[in-house]
């Protein structure tokens, strides 16, 4: 077992235990804390895979900017341990099962998509270098790039309307 | 590293967002489990991306086929953190008119 | 062909516009004016009836065809008439007859209601329309149409009083007892149509008709059609209705109940005669034979002790129609409508007589309260008596011929039938003369006022009397048999082109055995009636017992018929009502209102309204999407 290996599995049982950790905690700043683990440890599953652009975006965007705005809304709404409403018990050993029922299918499903074959390049490869996706982004995709400007703006117009009071 | 751990590994994290969805009343916990499963999908895509890359630099050592899977994941960070702006003023507004973000009282629907 | 015969669908049409004008005019005419057109149209038709008869002896006939009344695929039947011998002789019968009731009823109905007057004579009429049209159809289908019109008929004049209840359950009794065995002759008339594709006479009676039978297709034609006949004609084990059916006015029972509709039965066999002929058939003349037999006998034995005057004469009937089955199934057929024919003149004449009687004594039917009547009603006390005779079979009179005709075929067949039958031919003239002397004769038993009111009927009533009475004398001396004047069967003669030439009638009997049975019935007979004037001479009042109460209550027939079929289907009716209907239909129809009811209260729970919930459900539903596409689908 090589060091990919090593790093594939431990970034895995990171992400798995972290996500959990986020669904189970009573504290809502914690899953917060939680769910920025997971993504650092999706992050790090993006630079093993050699997806450097996408691993920084996803820590500058999502570990960063996203994750605090959920502090801050939290914090802002004084959630803590005691106001954290809980669903009764019933309805949440549905709600495992069902989830279980459907990894469960989807796992039966896909267990023999992917044949020996088909390997996903680790460490080596240069497409998910900025210079590339930069090329192809400013060339084949400049046209979305642009328009998904106008959506941040009217996520941003929409944002401010919603959140204005009265 | 076969595809089949990837696909393993985001059908997990995929699957413990929507039980986070099904379990949890609070509306912040519940978009961020949203949020999860985005990032499930992402991790595939950027999986598949590379995959598809290296069959591609097999035949063609000067290949660029898989950027659009990378490209994409980078559309749905875009698309993510304009949803969650929006998201989280809704919360926001729910708070204040109901102080509280169960989704319980969200039962509006019903009438 | 220019002549009569072309018009011949005049006969029938003018007793219907006889039954429309009527029926639908009942609330405007007059009595006067409904009797004139209700005698009329039958004089009428009796007038084309005798043209057409003179005609058909003259040795044409007709097949007349008017449109096709049915047209389905291969299969066409014809709106079509059939005038050979045997319908012209069944004419005659009918209209004649008939016309001499519907004279006699414009006296004896003259009581009701002109409303309910016109109703008579429109229903008259019609049964004389579905008769005739019964008789003179060409196929099956249009006599089975006569045929059910003149159960319907039957149905409407035995309920013609509809405010006496038990008259509308003798009525309902005649016709459900009938759909029996129109039941039977439909599924035979299916069967011809399923074996040799059409229905028409010609067709079915042709040589290549009946190549076309094979020998159980013909035992069970015959035996399905013999069925139907029962059920028409008051065979066993479907007669009990005629009896009950004499709740009807008594003109009514002379028509349909002696003269003609019971006939239907004999006439369809006669008419069918090539088909009963076969040698596959053999069988089924057996069972006739026996079953006619069998119903003249107790038929018979039954009137012994009958105290209703029209009841005597209802199972007189019975029983004179087992003769005629008997006859059928001898395979004298001639025989056997020579007989319809007697027995129409005297059965007429003895139920128009009674009717006399019965409008004498104000109504009163038992005849434990006459008596002595002959001083009175002496044309009727005549007429009457001449019928009993005739009907007792004492020569010359019409009876003796016939039945003698009948004696013969029985004895050719087989002399234990003979001698059957000869005992409930003695049975007849016992019970007739039973009733013509406690009617007639001795001491008036009945109330003060009933003798006050006793009185000779109108001349529209005893005109047909004597006119009938005078038919029952003479009407034998068309079929005087061999033995007497060579070429004296001129009905026999008559008839022989639609009658299959009999096995072996009459000629194989030397002249001698015949004189010696004509003696020994003709002896036994009138040992018969003097036995019974003895009896009955001072009639006493007297409770029967023994084998006289179970003649008295008819051999209990209707209680086993009520027991072995009625209340088992009532049973079977309250089962179906009480388990069936209520707990099972209708607990079935309640379950599926509740259970809509019930799932549809669950199911509003989910609507929760509950985002979460809404989630939870969607996920099931990939769940079950994935699950179909990845796991069945393959």
């Amino acid at each position: 077992m090589g060091m990919t290996e090593i790093l594939f599995g431990f970034l895995t049982v990171l992400a798995i235990f972290s996500s959990l950790m986020m669904v189970t905690s009573k504290n809502p700043v914690y899953s917060v804390l939680w769910l920025i683990v997971t993504f650092f440890a999706v992050s790090g599953h993006y630079i093993l895979l050699n997806a450097q652009f996408l691993a920084i975006v996803n820590i500058i965007v999502y570990a960063g900017a996203i994750m605090v705005l959920f502090l801050f809304v939290i914090m802002l709404m004084n959630l803590n341990k005691e106001t954290e409403p809980q669903k009764n018990r019933w309805i949440k050993m549905a709600g495992a099962v069902a989830g279980g029922c459907l990894m469960l299918v989807l796992v039966a499903a896909l267990k023999d998509a992917g044949g020996k074959d088909d390997q996903a390049q680790v460490v080596a490869g240069d497409i998910g270098l900025i210079k590339n996706l930069g090329k192809e982004l400013f060339t084949t995709y400049v046209v979305p790039f642009e328009i998904s400007s106008i959506l941040f703006l009217s996520a941003m117009v929409g944002a401010v309307v919603i959140g204005k009071k009265e | 590293m076969p595809i089949n751990y990837y696909i393993l590994l985001s059908v997990a994290l995929f699957c413990i967002g929507i039980v986070g969805v099904l379990t949890r009343r609070n509306a912040i916990i519940i978009f961020m489990c949203i949020e999860l499963m985005l990032n499930a999908v992402n991790l595939l895509l950027v999986a598949f991306s590379k995959m598809h890359h290296l069959k591609a630099a097999a035949t063609n050592a000067a290949a660029t086929a898989g950027s659009d899977g990378q490209l994409f994941v980078f559309f749905i960070m875009v698309v993510a953190a304009a949803e969650v702006s929006v998201g989280l003023a809704i919360i926001v507004m729910m708070y204040r008119n109901i102080h509280s973000v169960d989704i319980n009282f969200l039962n509006r629907l019903k009438h | 062909m220019n002549n009569v015969l072309n018009i011949a669908y005049w006969i029938p049409l003018l007793p219907l516009i006889g039954f429309l004008i009527n029926g639908l005019g009942r609330k405007h005419l007059s009595k006067t004016a409904t009797g004139i057109i209700g005698s009329g149209v039958i004089l009428g038709a009796f007038v084309l009836s005798i043209w057409v008869f003179l005609e058909v002896k003259g040795g044409n006939t007709h097949d007349a065809h008017y449109f096709d009344f049915i047209s389905v695929g291969d299969l066409k039947i014809p709106f079509s008439f059939k005038i050979d011998q045997l319908s012209s002789l069944f004419l005659l019968i009918i209209t004649g007859v008939g016309f001499l009731i519907h004279v006699y009823s414009t006296a004896y109905m003259h009581e009701e209601k002109s409303e309910h007057f016109s109703r008579y004579f429109a229903y008259l009429n019609l049964f004389v329309f579905s008769m005739l049209l019964l008789v003179m159809g060409g196929n099956f289908v249009i006599m089975f149409i006569g045929w059910e019109g003149v159960g319907l008929c039957s149905y409407l004049l035995i309920g013609f009083w509809f405010k006496n209840q038990e008259y509308n359950k003798a009525a309902n009794k005649a016709f459900i007892m009938n759909r029996i065995g129109d039941l039977a002759f439909l599924i035979a008339i299916f069967w011809i149509i399923a074996k040799v594709g059409s229905v028409n006479y010609t067709d079915v009676f042709s040589a290549a008709g009946l190549a076309k039978l094979k020998a159980a297709d013909v035992v069970i034609i015959t035996i399905l059609l013999f069925v139907g006949a029962t059920g028409k004609s008051a065979q066993i084990p479907l007669y009990t209705w005629l009896p009950d059916a004499m709740a009807g006015p008594t003109p009514v029972s002379a028509l349909i109940h002696a003269a003609t509709m019971v006939t239907a039965g004999i006439y369809m066999i006669a008419r069918c005669n090539v088909l009963y002929s076969l040698d596959a058939a053999e069988i089924t003349r057996n069972i006739i034979a026996y079953t006619g037999l069998a119903t003249a006998l107790l038929a018979a034995s039954i009137a012994l002790k009958q105290n209703d005057i029209k009841k005597v004469l209802a199972y007189s009937t019975v029983s004179q129609l087992g003769f005629m089955f008997l006859a059928l199934g001898c395979g004298a057929y001639t025989a056997a409508v020579f007989h319809v024919m007697t027995h129409a003149f005297f059965k007429a004449l003895l139920f128009l007589g009674s009717g006399s009687v019965i409008h004498a004594m104000g109504g009163d039917q038992d005849i434990r309260n006459m008596g002595g009547l002959s001083k009175k009603l002496k044309i009727t006390y005549i007429t009457f008596l001449i019928g009993c005779i005739a009907i007792a079979g004492i020569p010359p009179f019409s009876g003796f011929f016939s039945k003698d005709a009948i004696l013969l075929s029985a004895y050719l067949k087989s002399p234990v039938l003979y001698g059957i039958a000869l005992f409930a031919a003695l049975l007849t003239a016992f019970y007739m003369f039973r009733l013509l002397f406690l009617t007639f004769t001795g001491k008036f038993r009945g109330t003060h006022d009933q003798e006050h009111h006793l009185h000779e009927s109108p001349a529209a009533m005893t005109i047909p009397l004597i006119i009938l009475a005078v038919l029952s004398v003479i009407g034998g001396f068309v079929g005087i048999p061999a033995v007497f004047a060579e070429g004296g069967d001129k009905l026999g003669a008559f008839l022989s082109p639609v009658i299959a030439a009999a096995h072996g009638e009459a000629h194989h009997v030397t002249h001698s055995t015949e004189y010696m049975l004509m003696g020994l019935s003709t002896a036994l007979v009138l040992i018969m009636i003097v036995f019974a004037w003895f009896r009955f001479r001072n009639y006493q009042r007297s409770e029967a017992t023994g084998l006289g109460k179970v003649l008295e209550n008819k051999w209990y027939v209707d209680e086993l018929y009520d027991k072995i079929f009625v209340q088992p289907l009532h049973r079977f009716g309250g089962f179906l009502k009480n388990i069936i209907e209520n707990k099972v239909v209708d607990g079935m129809v309640n379950a599926v209102g509740k259970g809509v009811n019930y799932g549809s209260r669950q199911l509003r729970l989910l609507q929760s309204g509950q985002v979460g919930n809404y989630v939870l459900l969607m996920v099931l539903g990939i769940i079950v999407l994935l699950a179909i596409q990845f796991f069945i689908r393959k």
